[in-house]
């Protein structure tokens, strides 16, 4: 009853509320009161604000911040501040009405007269009380765990003290080998550790993998330089002799650390509601029904604080069903279209330091009579396995290792109860000839969650699309699919791509007005009819006069295909703002000018050759991010004479002004360097002497590093080289800049010849089939199967086309010219570089001021101020 | 004053819409002689410098062989540079366009209008080809009738 009196009076509960007032006008009262602002108690917050806007609603976090992402938790470590990983501000509160408070623990529950209090004395009043307090790390308790380098990891709070504890050690230890332990591994390999793992069980990820998965899993974390170790049980922790601590260890071994990390579980916050005679399970957590109240009817709990049915959810999805759940029966009450919590798929999707990792259903395959498949692939680290019913119609469960690609797929087939193909095995098989295609979007039924974070069924995606959202921004804003953990992305769009095409909608990939062809349609028209300029490209497939788009992507593509000189007269018009002087414009009209330094390693002569052409011409100068010299501020007059000494001074063009391969960045490698194991300089300047001059639709970067410590930053570059003890690990499709990604590893321990083909490979591949502007990593993401099919077709060749894509390479490495050293010696072209066409005069609107010695471009209010002088 | 001859191929002058349409002559006696026609490209511009104002000059050929000249201001009043005749030519709904190598906002060759502001536009001047030297008066701006 009380529940439906909330709904329809809204704010106001008058008999309750004017109880406390007389008791106590000091207490702060609301119809909901929220303990704890993780994940789950936030969803809570923006669900009840979505049904209900007027409710009186607080919140009491215990932590000094609101509610952020525990999920990515460790992307602290790779640049992420506590800002980015919020999920809600002060601000935002404020405007949804949600009164809250920061650091505020809960200390005491007053049932009766439904009153809460803080540990500094702060009392709040409720109507329904929801305890969303989540858990807290285990810390197994060996002696000695509570010096001051051990750690737990669990809130951002945490993060700062394993961030400063990092900086003052070498080497750390993080106790437990579960999804957890492993987030926290990564997290110390980030921070620069020599890092180890502990585990008591014989494996990793006990609870998710199966013992081949568990070993497949741990020997691709050792080759990423985490050392595992199973089966060991810790007995004490005592001083050491080479770091900070030594753990000893049951079977008589001792490992020597400077720090070390608990990570070995998580267990319920309950001891608020114990204390206050809440039922607990025998294990702790909270009991719930299927309303998530507890044993009071006004107290609820919910995410990972509660316990329903004998079960613990560690997971998100869980914790944001119970937090729906909840709502529904506090706004609800009991009907029909309330929301129960019935347990939920603990199934889990993720990567663990670029591993990929999968957990479907019943993955140990304890169902009686339940039979299994698996497929394992040693030299690449793969591990499937699925498990089906004794009539093997059915998936029950599902395992995977270094590639989720299938993960999608199996989820629907377990999660719908779908029948399995005849050969339930093809579902994990590499591809071939007989392969059985992914469950299409279309087979999926109208139930099939798409999005378990946000629980958005295909249903849900149709309505909205019915409503009129037709693009996948639309639909994600709309309905928050793919906007939680981000796993059904691509499920995701082939479901949104399937429906609006029944509807008939064009999904156009067409790239201007002026064609009605995507770039790869265009790039293999050029090449199948051989066609070589934009006339005759234009008049035979499209129409007008072209643009800024089409234009320079012709010209790329007849770049790539047959490498001619970009300023031809043909082709000048094509050429976009930097190609066309083979400069960068920069805001005043001037340009900067980037030689090409391979590898970043440069000769005394080189460099004061440099240094003297800058100050000949006044130019201001800077070092790139790219290992290389900046030279800005010629005037475009200029620039044919500051080349024509550059040139012969042994200088090539660097293409900075080009979508095309840039640098090749390399540390010192194993000449210089004490830790080195292979020569990156000496590589670097061959690959980068390979690649110059290769056009494509987006820049290309690349760097090799000398040895595992990883100096030159290769992981964030498109083709990313790190030397091992036996050859070369190459990583692909990373990139820095607005959205940076790490690069995924592609094959490991390859020769030069081996790694120079599978490089040929690659960027051919992307040159040919990539969109307009798109870089390697959006090319890989957008493929369908991502990374394992571009190494199916890049190793394995599954596309009969290593040839062809390798010749194509091969044509463009030999017919490389200098574009800057063509130019010069070309009348017609030199001609081009002039500001006036009549006159020998200069562009009087750049004007350049000192700042710290060298020029810059003046403002616009600098520039009237100089008018003025000079008019006085 | 404007006079028709069948033999002059790339003439536009400056006193009515027709002006725009090829193969018409006029007088050149107040206009000036800025270069030669091989200093142009086609699809490409140039600037020069007339009476102490900047002008972008721009030689267009479309797929059907069709050629025609434009002038306007080089100054990107929204870049705040003299960079015009450094931008793309194209067209957007067959109207030909030039876009601004700077920030690429798009200006009507026709009217100087830009695409993305109505608020802002280029100055147009008259220009032609006469016995293969190019000819280019910047005495008004001949757009700002239209």
């Amino acid at each position: 009853m009380v529940d439906s009196k909330i709904h329809t009076a809204s704010a106001s509960l008058p008999t309750a509320k004017d109880a406390y007032d007389h008791a106590s006008n000091s207490i702060v009262r609301d119809d909901i009161l929220v303990i704890g602002n993780g994940m789950v108690g936030h969803h809570f917050v923006e669900q009840l604000r979505e049904q209900n806007p007027s409710i009186s609603l607080r919140v009491l976090s215990g932590e000094p911040r609101l509610a952020y992402d525990r999920v990515h938790l460790s992307e602290f470590f790779s640049g992420k501040s506590a800002d980015d990983l919020a999920m809600t501000t002060p601000q935002r509160y404020h405007s949804l009405k949600v009164s809250f408070e920061t650091d505020a623990w809960v200390s005491h529950i007053d049932k009766t007269a439904k009153v809460v209090t803080t540990k500094c004395g702060a009392k709040y009043a409720y109507e329904k009380l929801v305890l969303a307090t989540g858990s807290y790390p285990f810390v197994p308790p060996i002696p000695g765990n509570d010096q001051p380098h051990c750690l737990v990891y669990r809130t951002i709070e945490d993060l700062h003290a394993i961030k400063a504890s990092a900086k003052v050690s070498k080497v750390g230890v993080v106790v437990g080998g579960g999804l957890l332990g492993l987030e926290a591994a990564n997290a110390l390999k980030e921070a620069g550790l020599e890092t180890h793992v502990v585990e008591f069980a014989p494996q990793l990820m006990a609870v998710q993998l199966d013992g081949s998965g568990g070993r497949v899993l741990r020997d691709k974390i050792n080759q990423l330089g985490v050392h595992v170790h199973t089966q060991k049980a810790t007995q004490e922790i005592i001083e050491g002799h080479a770091c900070r601590y030594r753990m000893n260890f049951a079977d008589g071994t001792f490992l020597d650390t400077d720090m070390i990390l608990f990570s070995a579980g998580i267990r319920p916050s309950d001891a608020l509601a114990k204390a206050h005679e809440l039922a607990i399970g025998a294990r702790g957590g909270i009991v719930i029904d299927d309303h998530c109240l507890t044993s009071d009817d006004s107290i609820y709990a919910i995410g990972e604080c509660a316990l329903w049915q004998q079960r613990i959810y560690g997971l998100v999805a869980p914790g944001y069903t119970m937090a729906r759940a909840a709502v529904s029966h506090i706004l609800n009450g009991i009907t029909p279209a309330t929301i129960k919590f019935a347990g939920a798929d603990m199934s889990t999707k993720l990567k663990l330091m670029g591993v990929e990792v999968g957990s479907i259903g019943d993955a140990h395959a304890k169902t009686p009579n339940s039979l299994s498949y698996t497929y394992e692939n040693q030299p690449l680290g793969i591990y499937k396995k699925i498990v089906v019913d004794a009539t093997q119609l059915k998936l029950l469960g599902a395992v995977l290792v270094g590639d989720t690609s299938d993960y999608d797929t199996l989820l629907q087939y377990a999660l719908n109860d779908i029948d399995l193909p005849e050969f339930p095995e093809s579902l994990i098989l590499p591809m071939s000839d007989n392969a059985v295609p992914a469950l299409g979007a279309d087979a999926l039924p109208m139930t099939a969650t798409i999005c378990s974070c946000h629980n958005v069924s295909k249903a849900d995606i149709v309505s909205a699309i019915d409503a009129g959202n037709n693009d996948l921004g639309a639909i994600k804003t709309c309905t928050k699919a793919s906007s939680g953990c981000g796993g059904c992305s691509a499920l995701l769009k082939n479901v949104v791509d399937s429906e609006l095409q029944k509807r008939g909608v064009d999904i156009k990939k067409d790239i201007c007005e002026h064609f009605a062809h995507s770039r790869q349609e265009l790039f293999h028209v050029v090449k199948v009819e051989g066609i070589n300029t934009f006339d005759a490209l234009i008049s035979k497939h499209g129409k007008g006069l072209g643009c800024e788009v089409c234009k320079p992507a012709a010209a790329s593509i007849f770049a790539s295909v047959y490498n001619d000189y970009i300023l031809k007269n043909e082709h000048v018009g094509l050429q976009d703002t930097n190609d066309i002087f083979l400069g960068n414009m920069q805001k005043d009209g001037t340009y900067s000018v980037v030689p090409r330094v391979p590898g970043g390693e440069i000769t005394p002569e080189k460099l004061i050759l440099l240094g003297q052409v800058a100050k000949d011409y006044g130019l201001y100068t800077k070092i790139t991010g790219g290992q290389r010299v900046d030279l800005f501020g010629a005037r475009v007059e200029d620039l044919p004479d500051i080349w024509e000494r550059l040139v012969l001074g042994g200088f090539e063009t660097g293409h900075a002004y080009a979508k095309a391969l840039r640098t090749v960045k390399s540390c010192v490698g194993s000449t210089w360097c004490r830790y080195g194991v292979q020569d990156s300089v000496g590589q670097a300047i061959d690959l980068e002497n390979r690649y110059k001059g290769l056009r494509a639709p987006h820049k290309i970067k690349f760097a090799v590093s000398g040895c595992t410590r990883e100096c030159a930053e290769a992981q964030s570059k498109d083709i990313g080289i790190i030397a091992t003890d036996n050859g070369w690990n190459l990583y692909v499709c990373g990139n820095g800049g607005m959205k940076p990604r790490h690069g995924d590893l592609f094959a490991t321990d390859l020769d030069t010849q081996t790694l120079v083909r599978y490089i040929d490979r690659i960027l051919s591949f992307y040159v040919k089939t990539a969109d307009r502007l798109q870089r390697t990593s959006v090319w890989m993401d957008n493929m369908e199967g991502g990374l394992a099919y571009l190494q199916d077709v890049i190793i394995n060749d599954s596309l009969h086309i290593a040839h062809e894509l390798e010749a194509q390479m091969q044509a463009v490495v030999d017919t490389y010219q200098c574009e800057w050293k063509t130019a010069i010696a070309t009348p017609e072209s030199r001609k081009r570089f002039r500001h006036f066409v009549n006159s020998t005069e200069t562009d009087s609107n750049i004007t350049f001021v000192q700042e710290r010695g060298q020029i810059r471009p003046a403002t616009e209010q600098e520039k009237r101020e100089i008018n003025i002088v000079e008019l006085a | 004053m404007t006079t028709t001859s069948p033999a002059a191929g790339f003439t536009q002058s400056t006193s009515t819409n027709a002006d725009f349409i090829m193969g018409q002559k006029r007088s050149i006696q107040n206009m000036t002689r800025v270069c030669s026609i091989n200093d142009l490209i086609h699809n490409t511009g140039i600037c020069a410098l007339v009476d102490k104002i900047q002008v972008a000059i721009f030689l267009l050929k479309d797929s059907a062989g069709n050629i025609s000249l434009h002038a306007l201001s080089n100054w990107d009043p929204i870049g705040k540079a003299n960079v015009m005749y450094r931008g793309l030519i194209g067209s957007i709904n067959d109207d030909p366009v030039i876009c601004s190598p700077l920030y690429k906002q798009h200006y009507s060759l026709l009217t100087g209008k830009c695409t993305e502001n109505d608020q802002i536009r280029l100055s147009v001047f008259s220009c032609c080809i006469e016995e293969n030297a190019v000819f280019v008066s910047v005495s008004s701006d001949i757009a700002i009738r239209n």
